[in-house]
């Protein structure tokens, strides 16, 4: 498979008045086309923040890459020029927010919303735009297009809002879409349409799917391989099924032993203690250790590196071997 | 307002729930366009933040009061003759200080000249001053305070800088040294000094609105699908910010007609010939006791236009402000 978009080596640091946050520590990741990567993370584990970088939205100042490249098609974006970036932006990779209500332009209707893909990329008058934009509004399954197509976004449910969401990013039939956290601003019940209907159009036009999310539910049907992220760093990546049944990182561990189960009914959940660390001071060596039940003097020291643990399955952690045998 | 002319229109519930159904979707959805429909009747239409705004209006009593009010102003102020059919200044020295007599309703000033023709063709220099020092100060305001705040950075802190030392010139004594020098008699100096005090005020107001439109997440988004700066200040962040632009503009519209009367009291505003409630008020002023008719209707005049204006950007405020609905 050729790949879509690699990640290598990628630092971001913010500075600010209290010091430099160091959101993103050395990420590498790689998505092929056709697949879908699932970040998993804590909020400030700087799953986002990388999602930004690639897209080339990173609001700088305060936010600075300081290290690293990111290929895109073979393609070094981080040294293309401003408004080569900007074409590649919508037409070649596309974002989906979180917040649907929030990413649409209140004053807007969502067809002119829908159609300004098509008139900023594709230089279509008014008229053709809106008429695409009624084809995209079919094609993500929103009923009576045709007469939705002048309404403005408060006007839709949160589902409805999310699919104008998923059309936009794919009007232009993107060859990646970085989705960050699509489905966590809606009830389980829709989440699972938006989740399927992304996965849909996703096969069919055979593009790269980034999902960033802290929800392990959404990530295991849709997948094919997960990087869970801490602190700036990717701790473990592995195929996805691998992951859910040995994982080899205590973090990846304390994450999946935290999801509550039927079977456990009446039982103290299991949380990880601690907080993440503050992205000002994180802590030397392992930044996990502080919070780590395996900790030992090695962790407080060394970074570990990623060290490989399997075909394709990669964990930062000192006692892997022990946290795969446990 | 052309979010409207882009609605399809005659849309009725009944319609919506047909294709829905035609074309074969989920049921759910179905059921949802369907209660979308009974929650907003049948006369359901898309409504953008004016048309909402302009639905609020229609309904306020202080919004129809002030704006019949100004509409008649403009009126007046436009064809004066209308209502008015001698002319303002064709005086008769020996009517000096008489009071009200037939066919002039509201007597005769100091130089014999009629005070309600007087009175109504003062409308004209008070509306255009007050019209065009508010188009004025609301355009350099909202252009240099909305790219401030879109580019921030040391642009931002020039600009904030210029228009603190313009807030620091006291009005009054700015406008009786920069105005007492100008010989132009007619409403341009008067009009170009209240843009030049007033825009500062508009451009704070313009800057904050566009610093919070910009951090909004669709800002954002228009960026992630590759609109350009042009497009989004355009389209994204500009209609998202004018509302409290339009708000204090109307309000300042008021305080620049009474800023005017209050220059051409203090003799260097407007200047004889050009016929101006504040000149009259300022000749009225010293005949308070033996003829209080002189200065009873321009002030008055004064006064309701001003409070016309006030009222209007209040219930523009009321209407265009989320958090009251």
């Amino acid at each position: 498979m050729d790949t879509l978009l690699d990640v290598r080596d990628l630092h971001v640091e913010f500075r600010t008045r209290d010091g430099v946050a160091k959101a993103v520590n050395g990420v590498n990741y790689s998505v092929n086309a056709g697949e879908t990567l699932a970040v998993l993370g804590e909020s400030g584990s700087g799953k986002s923040v990388t999602a930004q970088a690639i897209m080339g939205i990173l609001d700088s100042p305060p936010g600075h890459i300081t290290r690293g490249r990111i290929f895109f098609q073979g393609a070094d974006v981080l040294s293309l020029h401003r408004e080569a970036r900007r074409v590649l932006r919508g037409a070649r990779m596309a974002m989906i927010f979180q917040d649907a209500l929030s990413a649409l332009n209140p004053v807007l209707s969502v067809g002119d919303q829908l159609g300004e893909m098509f008139v900023v990329h594709r230089g279509l008058s008014r008229r053709d735009a809106r008429a695409r934009a009624v084809e995209l509004m079919d094609r993500v399954r929103i009923p009576a297009a045709r007469q939705r197509v002048g309404d403005y976004p408060h006007q839709f449910s949160g589902g409805m809002r999310q699919r104008i969401m998923i059309a936009m990013a794919m009007a232009l039939e993107p060859d990646l879409i970085i989705a960050d956290e699509p489905t966590t601003a809606l009830d389980v019940t829709v989440q699972a349409q938006v989740m399927e209907l992304l996965a849909e159009l996703q096969r069919e036009m055979r593009m790269g799917l980034i999902l960033i999310t802290h929800d392990l539910g959404v990530v295991a049907d849709v997948a094919d391989k997960i990087a869970v992220m801490y602190a700036g760093r990717i701790v473990e990546t592995a195929p996805v099924h691998q992951i859910y049944q040995r994982p080899a990182h205590p973090y990846t561990k304390g994450l999946l032993d935290s999801i509550p189960r039927l079977d456990q009914k009446g039982q103290e959940l299991y949380a990880i203690k601690g907080l993440p660390p503050s992205l000002l001071r994180i802590p030397p060596g392992c930044p996990f250790h502080p919070r780590c039940p395996m900790a030992q003097e090695v962790c407080r020291t060394d970074e570990p590196p990623l060290y490989e643990v399997g075909p394709k399955r990669g964990s930062a952690c000192h006692f892997w071997k022990e946290t795969l045998g446990g | 307002m052309p979010e409207q002319l882009d609605q399809p229109n005659g849309r009725t519930s009944t319609e919506a729930v047909g294709q829905a159904g035609a074309g074969g979707a989920m049921e759910f959805a179905a059921t949802e366009a369907a209660s979308i429909g009974q929650a907003t009747g049948p006369s359901a239409r898309a409504r953008s933040l004016w048309s909402d705004a302009w639905h609020d209006l229609r309904r306020n009593p202080i919004f129809i009061v002030s704006a019949l009010l100004i509409l008649f102003l403009v009126l007046i102020a436009i064809w004066p003759q209308l209502i008015a059919t001698g002319n303002p200044l064709a005086c008769d020295i020996n009517m000096s200080q008489l009071g009200p007599a037939p066919g002039h309703p509201f007597g005769f000033d100091t130089q014999g000249c009629d005070v309600y023709t007087r009175t109504v063709y003062g409308a004209r220099a008070s509306v255009t001053v007050g019209v065009c020092a508010t188009a004025g100060a609301a355009l350099l305001g909202s252009i240099l305070g909305g790219f401030a705040g879109f580019f921030g950075g040391w642009w931002d802190a020039l600009l904030s800088r210029i228009s603190d030392i313009f807030f620091g010139i006291p009005i009054i004594l700015g406008g009786l040294v920069f105005l007492s020098v100008v010989t132009n008699t007619t409403v341009w100096p008067v009009v170009g000094f209240i843009v030049l005090l007033g825009w500062p005020q508009i451009a704070r107001i313009a800057r904050g609105a566009v610093i919070t439109a910009k951090q909004n997440d669709y800002v954002q988004a228009a960026r992630a699908l590759g609109a350009g700066p042009t497009r989004m200040l355009l389209r994204h962040i500009a209609p998202n910010a004018v509302a409290p632009v339009i708000v204090v503009a109307t309000i300042a519209l008021g305080t620049y007609i009474s800023l005017e009367a209050t220059l051409s009291f203090l003799g260097v505003g407007l200047k004889p010939p050009t016929v101006s409630w504040g000149i009259d008020i300022s000749s009225a002023s010293t005949q308070i006791r033996d003829a209080p008719h002189m200065l009873l209707w321009p002030a008055a005049a004064l006064s309701v236009t001003v409070l016309a204006f006030i009222m209007l950007g209040d219930a523009v405020r009321d209407a265009l402000d989320p958090k009251l609905r």
